[in-house]
């Protein structure tokens, strides 16, 4: 109940971690395991010279226990690789509950330099992909509202979850993955759809302020969050179908076919988006009034169903982008607020309002992030992100494509 | 289901050390977001900072004392970091900035690069010996009334907390209703006509904002002080939403909002998590729709919910004034 819950003494996980080869046992050094509860991290631990490690437990319950296997030393892996994580461990009161991960000879990997900063770039254009197709939405909202909807994360969420729901779950209709993307951005733009009629556009009307708006945006996104975990839990889940996707090699770059697609598909999409708005009624509309609403208005557009549409395709683009996350990494309820970070960084960097700056914003954080792994520990990623959205502040804070008179 | 046993709970949980800490930090909150207008949405870290600041002092071989001035020191300083790319732009820039500082700053702590300095995910314990050494309470003997009682090693912690809270809310008065504080409220209502009576916006929202984050700093450290334990598992940004709805429930711009906010919001907290478990274990229907860890977590989908419904409906709080509460008119 308290934040911070102080350790009972007694429940402890732990185990020893050794390497079986031919007939030799050997302990593993300096790997890390993570312990977590409902999708909250309880803890984590790293394995001594005897390939020991234990992590304490605030109580008796299920936990879930990962090994995580970028820590482990060169040449060794698990058996089963699908078995880094166990999904149910039991600690009754008081007990010091062992758990085994059986670990045997990795492949010894001879990666070259080329080779890994060519991988790195690739899954940084996949992760510039996710951040950019949810980053444009945000952005159009703000371009067209002045709102930075802060609960814009949860829609990326919302598309992750309910792809999952008519993907994978029992009481779903189990559809491939590609087919249940189609409902789940029908979804997300029908959630934005909602939020406009149902909540935005009475507190427009009712004259509420920026930074009330921007606090009821703060608490929905709360709100939603919390939401997601109660209905699809702590656990993370992947998607069945392209999870264990064997990589094929372009040009001595080895990549995963889903990563390719994720890239692929991403780059059409925010195409089209560029189309529609530099072509379509609606988008040039749209442009009209994120420049000047009351021009817009006076010129005979409708600014409120300009808006709607916005908000509409600001929901389908995060929830697809949410599906694409979810199929590349897991589906897990705060997702989207783990993503927040990035898509800020990126409409920052491309500049608040603009969309082809969110979608170059996108693609920059996406790579930045990854090609960073390269100097500073994994761990240390979203960090880099904060780095990178507070050096543009400081340089260039209406970003690439803004304007100085939107920022003052 | 015994009643009494969780009104019981409930006072004591309101009246405890977590409600006295959680009182300060929206003192902080409030001089930033009630009086000066800035959204600061990652006001947790603050707390983080000023905890982990005293820990590691004291971790490094330091004495309490240096090591709590450090840690307010240092929730200052971030306050400085984040405010000065960011309090020249419009507001969301602050708000963006800080949400997302706040989650990347735990993260950092917690990562094994750090853990030479932190200790990682274990976080660091056992610092606050020489506090507890000033304890003339006996730390074991039990005080209080019928079964409102306390141990005098909580009514120590308490004692504290509360007087603190006291002496930030006296601090606070005096600075509001000094010029300094008019121009802040000046500010917060019309900052183009502060401008244009050359007062230096820029300078006095980073100083709100560093007041604030220093005032945060003490939160955390009394936290961390009364579990004798930091880790970065205890900083959620969860924190801050709940410090949000403590503000805006006492009344965003009020002396002594914070405190009314702080009280009423955990006596709320902790009956509707009460209720909340007694209806999943003794409501058929209910106990079929959620599990036990989900009506948990009821609780937190209300922090938001009250959130979006207080800000929409009741800007002012429980005592704040129609006129005072111009955060919402802009």
């Amino acid at each position: 109940m308290t934040p911070l819950a102080s350790f009972a003494a007694g429940e402890s996980i732990g185990g020893t971690l050794i390497q079986r080869l031919d007939d030799e046992k050997l302990p593993v050094e300096g790997a890390t395991v993570t312990v977590s509860q409902d999708g909250n991290e309880i803890g984590a631990g790293e394995s001594g010279a005897d390939g020991k490690w234990e992590v304490p437990v605030p109580g008796a319950g299920i936990y879930q226990v990962r090994l995580e296997t970028s820590t482990l030393p060169d040449g060794v892996a698990l058996t089963d690789p699908e078995k880094e994580e166990l999904p149910s461990v039991e600690v009754k009161s008081d007990q010091a509950k062992k758990v085994i991960f059986p670990l045997g000879e990795g492949s010894v990997s001879t990666v070259s330099t080329y080779e890994r900063i060519g991988g790195l770039f690739i899954s940084g254009l996949k992760l510039g992909a996710i951040i950019a197709l949810s980053a444009v939405g945000l952005s159009l909202v703000f371009g067209v509202t002045g709102l930075v909807n802060f609960a814009h994360a949860e829609m990326v969420t919302l598309g992750a979850v309910s792809a999952y729901f008519f993907h994978a779950s029992t009481l779903g209709p189990q559809w491939p993955l590609v087919i249940a993307a189609f409902p789940a951005v029908l979804i997300g733009a029908g959630f934005g759809w909602l939020q406009e009629t149902t909540l935005w556009r009475p507190l427009r009307i009712r004259h509420t302020g920026l930074v009330a708006m921007m606090v009821v945006s703060i608490g929905l996104s709360f709100a939603l969050r919390n939401l997601f975990l109660i209905v699809f839990g702590g656990q993370p889940r992947a998607y069945p179908d392209y999870a264990g996707q064997a990589s094929i090699e372009i040009l001595g770059i080895s990549a995963t076919p889903k990563n390719l697609i994720t890239i692929a598909a991403a780059l059409l999409v925010l195409a089209g988006v560029g189309l529609f708005l530099q072509r379509s009624r609606s988008g040039t509309a749209m442009r009209a009034v994120a420049d000047d609403a009351d021009l817009a208005e006076s010129s005979g557009i409708d600014v409120n169903r300009i808006i709607l549409i916005t908000w509409t395709l600001a929901g389908g683009l995060a929830a697809l982008g949410g599906v694409f996350f979810a199929a590349n990494e897991v589906v897990q309820w705060d997702m989207g607020f783990k993503l927040l970070l990035l898509i800020f960084a990126a409409v920052v960097l491309g500049g608040l309002g603009t969309a082809y700056g969110a979608m170059v914003g996108g693609f920059i954080v996406g790579v930045a992030v990854e090609m960073s792994t390269l100097i500073f520990p994994i761990e240390l990623k979203t960090a880099i992100g904060l780095l990178v959205l507070i050096v543009m502040l400081l340089i260039r804070p209406q970003g690439l494509f803004g304007t100085r008179e939107r920022i003052g | 289901m015994d009643w009494g046993a969780i009104l019981v709970d409930g006072i004591l949980a309101t009246i405890g050390p977590l409600t006295a800490a959680y009182a300060i930090s929206a003192i902080g909150l409030n001089l930033q977001f009630g009086y000066a207008g800035l959204l600061n949405f990652g006001h947790v870290a603050f707390m983080l900072v000023g905890a982990y600041g005293t820990a590691i002092t004291v971790d490094l071989g330091g004495p309490l004392w240096l090591g709590v001035i450090v840690g307010i020191l240092l929730s200052a300083l971030l306050g400085l970091l984040l405010g000065f790319p960011t309090l020249r732009l419009r507001a969301d820039y602050l708000a963006i900035t800080t949400i997302a500082a706040a989650e990347a700053i735990r993260l950092i702590v917690r990562s094994s690069w750090a853990q030479p300095l932190t200790n990682g995910v274990f976080g660091i314990q056992g610092f606050a010996d020489p506090f507890f050494n000033l304890n003339p309470f006996p730390p074991s003997k039990l005080y209080g009334i019928g079964s409102l009682v306390v141990t005098g090693r909580k009514l120590w912690v308490m004692l504290v907390g509360w007087a603190l809270v006291a002496l930030l809310t006296l601090l606070i008065r005096r600075i509001i209703k000094s010029p300094w504080g008019r121009v802040l409220k000046a500010i917060r209502e019309d900052e183009d006509a502060t401008t244009s009576l050359g007062k230096n916006v820029f300078s006095y929202k980073l100083q709100a904002l560093m007041i604030g984050g220093a005032i945060a700093g003490i939160a955390g450290i009394l936290l961390a002080v009364e579990q004798q334990n930091v880790t970065p598992n205890a900083y959620l940004p969860k924190i801050t939403f709940i410090l949000y709805v403590i503000v805006i429930l006492g009344g965003a711009g009020t002396i002594l909002g914070p405190i009314v906010g702080a009280v009423a919001f955990q006596f709320m907290f902790f009956t509707i998590d009460a209720l909340m478990i007694e209806a999943q274990a003794n409501i058929g229907w209910v106990g079929d729709l959620l599990s036990p860890a989900a009506a948990g977590q009821v609780k937190l989908v209300l922090v938001g919910v009250g959130m979006m419904v207080l800000m929409i409906f009741r800007p002012q709080g429980i005592l704040g004034s129609r006129e005072e509460a111009l955060i919402d008119e802009r």
